[in-house]
């Protein structure tokens, strides 16, 4: 498991610098200079100059690289453009609006598709096992910003259930919540498809080995059969999707922001990307790259711990 | 593996024979609702992308102010929207650009999944390793994300929504091909082939690139609609296509902007995007299932 565990970490490592590495050399690889993109047409030549020496781009490359990791090592992200405040402040202030949006989202999408798959595939082949195999898939194939518009749509416009945007007030957890409902639905609907297909597939596959039918043999319950033996393996693969989801999920939460106009990465990102604010796009794109590193080797983690024979293989 | 799963990885060259038998597969797809809708939907996205500048009944660019944001009536049976274009006719042309983007894109990124996974499948060993850092750094940015920073350097345009998708596909499809060609590499007739003197480019493509392809397709083909949602919503961010065209994205954020005013708008532009993704979605599901059963265990 210590074996494991290093590579584990060294591989998320070595992809957190690749992918450093090319968020850097996008500014490099694509025409026109940043500083002039960020000013705009009408910038004079000494105010691009001035930029261009406050991002360090007068700088030879490699040593522009170098000074990026160490800065990013340190926590710095660099300044805004317009603000001059620090980019990591301005990330971290948005950051528990989208961890908490992302969270709850997953929460519902597990809480309702493990059981529901689970159910599935002890009832296989049912008529309610066909149904929900229908609607998981309708699920799954439901682009999540029209769910959040059309939702927008019924339950706030419509018939004014739940508010429309924002994200509630500061320290009123009722009205926070109550803000979260309808963004949350909207990221977490397609993963409450995969989940339960997911599950509803590995069960079936873990239903038909051998110390599932020497269990069965044994005259153990029914009910003892699959939540002990069987759903114990099954969930397995789950773990792994799960640190995926964060990625699709953190997509999801950029379209969820801004339907709802509430503050976090989404709506930074995209507040920044429409006003050229380089570092602002470029940091906040970097977090969410290591959060998603650092989600999916957390979620490989747990499985080695949980499965010993993936931990042989890396 | 189950008894089937192993019956059709026996069959050798199966998804070849299926499409052989193209009647056969299209009969087995109808005879599965799921699949008759699918291939229903699918078919009517298709039929009213081709058709679109026939089926349209005003000039989508069309602007008629004194009818803005009008209710659906005969004549304009979702509406108008906030410039009194006709909505029905914007949905109808823009499935043109939705297919455009979904397949051409899903397309060439097949084409560079293929070849960098078949370079990274039977090329050297640090060859591989490189390329497998490569596809998985490119995988952690989140799709959208990727977007937002390139396109803040490049600009909104089609073209940069097209080199994102295809960007952020490639590794998907490369890894896919991978794991295929490192399954076919050591087997017997390859051994053959290269005993025989054969050069690696033949055998590449003579006899690997069959073998890996069929997977590929089936499920390069179930991502069209996922990359026609990544169109649109990059384009409802007003990061894609430029208005005034008509792209389903636009709709939906001309829409959301009047959605207190008139919610027909919202609905119109909405409604195509679901209509595709469950249509494709069944028809690929359908598809699956019967030219490859051993790929359903993979979502």
């Amino acid at each position: 498991m210590l074996i494991y565990t290093v590579q584990r970490v060294g591989l998320a490592a070595l992809i957190c610098i690749v992918a450093m590495t090319i968020l850097f050399s996008l500014v490099y690889v694509i025409p026109g200079d940043p500083a002039s993109i960020a000013l705009g047409p009408r910038a004079t030549a000494a105010m691009k100059e001035a930029l261009r020496q406050r991002m360090g781009l007068d700088q030879p490359l490699v040593v522009q690289l170098l000074y990026f990791f160490g800065n990013v090592l340190a926590g710095d992200l660099g300044l805004d453009v317009w603000t001059n405040r620090s980019v990591t402040t301005i990330v971290g202030e948005a950051l528990p609006y989208t961890a908490a949006l992302a969270a709850t989202g997953l929460g519902w999408a597990v809480a309702l598709g493990i059981p529901l798959g689970c159910y599935s595939a002890i009832r296989r082949n049912t008529p309610i096992d066909k149904l929900t195999g229908v609607i998981s898939i309708g699920a799954i194939s439901m682009p999540s910003f029209v769910v959040a518009i059309y939702s927008l749509l019924i339950f706030a416009v419509a018939l004014k259930w739940l508010p429309a945007i924002g994200a509630g007030e500061r320290g009123d957890l009722v009205d926070q919540l109550r803000h979260l409902v309808l963004p949350a639905f909207a990221i977490g609907l397609g993963w409450v498809g995969y989940l339960a297909r997911l599950v509803r597939a590995s069960m079936l596959e873990v239903m038909g080995e051998n110390h599932v039918r020497t269990a069965r043999a044994f005259g153990l319950p029914e009910r003892t059969i699959v939540f002990r033996y069987a759903l114990r393996i099954a969930v397995l693969p789950t773990v792994t999707l799960l640190g995926i989801a964060i990625g699709g999920l953190l997509s999801g939460a950029v379209f969820a922001e801004i339907v709802f106009n509430r503050p976090g990465l989404g709506q930074l990102v995209y507040g920044a990307a429409a006003t050229r604010n380089y570092p602002v796009v470029m940091g906040t794109v970097l977090v969410t790259v290591l959060l998603f590193v650092v989600c999916t080797m957390i979620a490989d983690l747990t499985v080695a711990l949980l499965d010993p024979r993936v931990r042989k293989s890396l | 593996m189950s008894a089937r799963a192993f019956d059709a990885e026996a069959r050798g060259g199966r998804v070849g024979a299926g499409l052989r038998g193209g009647q056969r597969l299209l009969r087995r797809i109808v005879q599965d609702p799921m699949g008759l809708l699918g291939l229903t939907l699918a078919l009517l996205v298709v039929v009213t992308g081709l058709f679109a500048d026939g089926l349209v009944l005003y000039d989508p660019l069309k602007i008629d102010v004194p009818n803005r944001l009008a209710d659906p009536t005969l004549a304009h049976p979702l509406g108008t929207d906030q410039l009194g274009r006709d909505v029905l006719s914007r949905v109808i042309k823009g499935s043109q650009i939705a297919l455009l983007v979904g397949i051409s894109a899903t397309a060439l990124a097949m084409l560079g999944g293929l070849s960098l996974g078949l370079l990274a499948g039977y090329g050297p060993r640090w060859l591989d390793n490189i390329l497998l850092l490569l596809f998985d750094a490119i995988y952690s940015f989140p799709i959208v994300m990727l977007a937002l920073a390139v396109i803040t350097l490049l600009g909104p345009s089609l073209a940069t929504v097209m080199l994102v998708i295809v960007v952020g596909y490639v590794p998907v499809y490369a890894r896919l091909v991978r794991t295929s060609t490192l399954g076919v590499k050591n087997s017997e007739f390859i051994l053959a082939e290269r005993s025989l003197g054969a050069r690696p480019l033949r055998i590449l493509v003579r006899h690997i690139l069959p073998n890996v392809v069929g997977p590929l397709f089936i499920i390069a083909s179930m991502d069209i609609p996922v990359v026609i949602t990544i169109e649109a919503g990059l384009s409802f961010l007003g990061l894609g296509v430029r208005p005034p065209a008509p792209s389903w994205g636009r709709i939906l954020n001309d829409g959301y902007s009047f959605i207190r005013e008139t919610p027909w708008i919202v609905i119109g532009g909405g409604l195509p995007l679901i209509v595709t993704t469950l249509g494709f979605t069944f028809l690929g599901e359908a598809l699956r299932d019967t030219l490859d059963p051993k790929l359903r265990r993979t979502i």
